[in-house]
């Protein structure tokens, strides 16, 4: 991240984070920023919430507007700041575990509604803040402190869920492909509808530590090489979906309109 | 033969919940009380126990699931904390209105918000109309002693009522003490067979639960339950009485410390008791009388024992680490100052808020307590909703 947006979007006496060494979260928010800084959006009409989780810490550090929610809601307050005032561009910081588990039921319905908010998910696969335990998105077989002879369950596939949930922009990038993954977060400022980039990042200390790749350096060469921007059997990356279709809040504001009420 | 180990209060659960060896425990991780869940993992994995263990996606999901396993006849437990017992509430009482008696370790935190992972009584008061028996402990010992009670009091034919077992966050589940674990056959002997409510859905005549009732027998029911919750201050004792054989560690429906001829008392629950003891010893050597109570049964309410325990003092602080917001005193203040209206009448009962969401509780803060009862003894002058503790 350029060093000048540190203190023009940071709030400085909150720092240093929280992050571990290594962890990939400050490389996620910095994208984050610069595609904040990149947009053309009004820089006071920004509004950043979050859950519960390592992820979710980012609402802390920046200098806009912030709500740092409860586990799993903040698609949910997201919802109610949209509608409340359609003016604010709403973004939502989540991790795996407070999106897909906890929060799984707000995800998909927001994406049904296709409401202009935008979801950046910090997809480390494992719940990191507690201790390591296994989330939906933990790979089948990876170890965590609750699947000790690694996970049986199987791993959703947050890009696939959400575009069959009906989000309209839907893209996946890793904290390792840095520029890309700002064009990622840029398109879905872009996107008016429901928009979620999915990024992978790397949790070191609670699923590294455990799966034989311990070393940040490690984590990140794997993020090179299990990805791919085409169909090769790796983890693709990219933007899979990004369409134009009734958007929540817009139609919401015509119905009342059409009732003769606009308060909205 | 007990042995001594030294271990956190968490991992002193987990291993009560080892020992006991239950169908099937449904957890979600929230700190600080993820340890619980996390260590018994590690037993499932060892084939330590035949459990079932359900990483489930939320604490919804996990007390729901713990219905669900209990309801089909399994011996239940989770652990949780603060916004995690808040996200259970709904189930909380489906739970014991359904009468399952479910174990849930509640490593007390404040709950949000503001966000703060540390400890006051905030959650486990909020449940306290639950409909659930609450035990709270003062140590690591006490944590794991009344988690092993705890499921002999809820699956009690005259009980059949949920349990948790109260303790504090970081302060009990993450310091490491020295405790008395009794052997594993002792405590298999000990909580015996499951006994599975003859209504559970695995017997030969086929039982709906959890339908709709509506007014010809909704208020039975919850009569029924209110005389399970009275059953249980029996219960509780009996079991006592029992695990006292076992062990030689005797425990009450609270615990009485130097109240022989105090004149000044505080009435406190869990950790903050040790710190108050303290006091109460330093306080004695100077000839001042004053006295501690710690309350171990919430829930039930030993409203009549208490007024009794009373019935000498001339003054009393009821201390509370949780706000009830009412504008009139913490919620163990207002329950035991109604305790002692008629049975204890014509003392000084004041509240204490102190504690809040981590803040230290020191010597100072309990002393000044005391300092301020005697005051009001002497005077006749003084407040009864205070706090300490906290910047005004
Ligand atoms: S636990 Fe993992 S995700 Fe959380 S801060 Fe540490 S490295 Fe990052």
């Amino acid at each position: 991240m350029r060093i000048e947006l540190l203190n023009k979007y940071f709030k400085m006496d909150q720092l240093p984070h929280i992050w571990c060494p290594g962890c990939g979260n400050g490389i996620a928010l910095g994208a984050a920023v610069e595609a904040i800084d990149n947009s053309t959006m009004d820089k006071d009409k920004i509004c950043i919430v979050s859950g519960i989780g390592c992820s979710s810490r980012a609402s802390g550090y920046l200098n806009f507007d912030s709500l740092h929610t409860t586990h799993g809601r903040a698609i949910a307050f997201a919802t109610g700041i949209k509608l409340a005032n359609p003016e604010l561009n709403v973004i939502v910081i989540t991790g795996d575990g407070d999106c897909t588990a906890i929060g799984g039921n707000h995800l998909i319905h927001g994406c049904r509604r296709n409401i202009d908010i935008n979801v950046l998910v910090f997809n480390n696969n494992i719940y990191g803040m507690t201790g390591g335990q296994y989330s939906p998105t933990t790979p089948r077989n990876a170890r965590t402190s609750t699947s000790r002879q690694g996970t049986v369950e199987r791993q959703f596939d947050i890009c696939k869920l959400s575009e069959n949930a009906g989000a309209t922009y839907v893209a996946r990038g890793t904290v390792f492909h840095y520029k890309h993954l700002i064009g990622l977060i840029e398109g879905a400022f872009k996107n008016k509808g429901f928009s979620i980039v999915e990024i992978l990042t790397p949790c070191p200390i609670q699923f590294g530590r455990r799966n034989k790749t311990p070393e940040p350096a490690d984590m990140m060469r794997l993020l090179k090489n299990s990805t791919s921007f085409s169909d090769d059997g790796k983890t693709k990356i990219g933007v899979f979906r990004d369409e134009k279709e009734p958007e929540f809040v817009s139609e919401y504001i015509k119905l009342l309109s059409n009732e003769g009420d606009i308060s909205v | 033969m007990a042995k001594r180990v030294s271990l956190s209060g968490n991992e002193a659960v987990a291993q009560a919940m080892r020992q006991i060896n239950p169908d099937v425990v449904a957890a979600f991780p929230i700190t600080p009380s993820t340890e619980i869940p996390q260590y018994f993992s590690q037993f499932v994995a060892n084939g330590q126990v035949t459990t079932e263990f359900v990483p489930v996606e939320s604490e919804h999901s996990a007390m729901s699931a713990c219905i669900g396993a209990a309801a089909a006849g399994g011996r239940v437990m989770t652990a949780t904390s603060a916004n995690g017992l808040a996200l259970m509430w709904e189930m909380l009482y489906i739970a014991a209105s359904s009468r399952l008696p479910i174990t849930l370790a509640a490593v007390n935190r404040a709950l949000s918000g503001p966000i703060n992972i540390h400890n006051d009584h905030s959650d486990t008061m909020g449940a306290r109309d639950s409909g659930w028996i609450q035990l709270y402990g003062e140590n690591a010992q006490e944590a794991y002693d009344n988690f092993i009670m705890a499921v002999k009091i809820g699956e009690h034919p005259d009980v059949q009522l949920p349990v948790m077992d109260c303790f504090d966050g970081f302060i009990t589940s993450h310091a490491v003490e020295n405790l008395e674990m009794l052997e594993d056959e002792e405590v298999k002997a000990f909580v015996g067979e499951n006994r599975v409510a003859p209504y559970a859905l695995i017997g030969q005549e086929p039982v709906s639960m959890g339908p709709l009732d509506l007014p010809p027998y909704y208020f039975e029911h919850k009569r029924q339950q209110a005389e399970a919750m009275k059953n249980a201050k029996r219960v509780i004792l009996e079991v006592a009485a029992e695990f006292e054989k076992l062990t030689g560690r005797k425990y009450g429906l609270f615990e009485e410390y130097r109240m022989e001829d105090a004149e000044a008392a505080i009435v406190i629950l869990n950790s903050s008791a040790g710190t108050a003891k303290a006091v109460v010893d330093s306080l004695r050597a100077e000839g001042k009388k004053v006295g501690l109570i710690k309350i171990r049964v919430f829930r039930p309410f030993p409203a009549e024992e208490l007024a009794e325990a009373l019935s000498k003092v001339k003054a009393v602080a009821v201390m509370d680490k949780a706000d009830s917001f009412s504008a009139a005193g913490g919620p163990v203040f207002t329950e035991v100052r109604s305790a002692m209206y008629g049975r204890a009448d014509g003392k000084i009962v004041v509240s204490y808020i102190y504690g809040l969401g981590g803040r230290d509780v020191t010597t100072n803060q309990i002393e000044k307590v005391y300092n301020d009862l005697f005051s009001a003894i002497e005077t006749g002058k003084y407040e009864v909703y205070n706090y300490v503790g906290v910047r005004e």
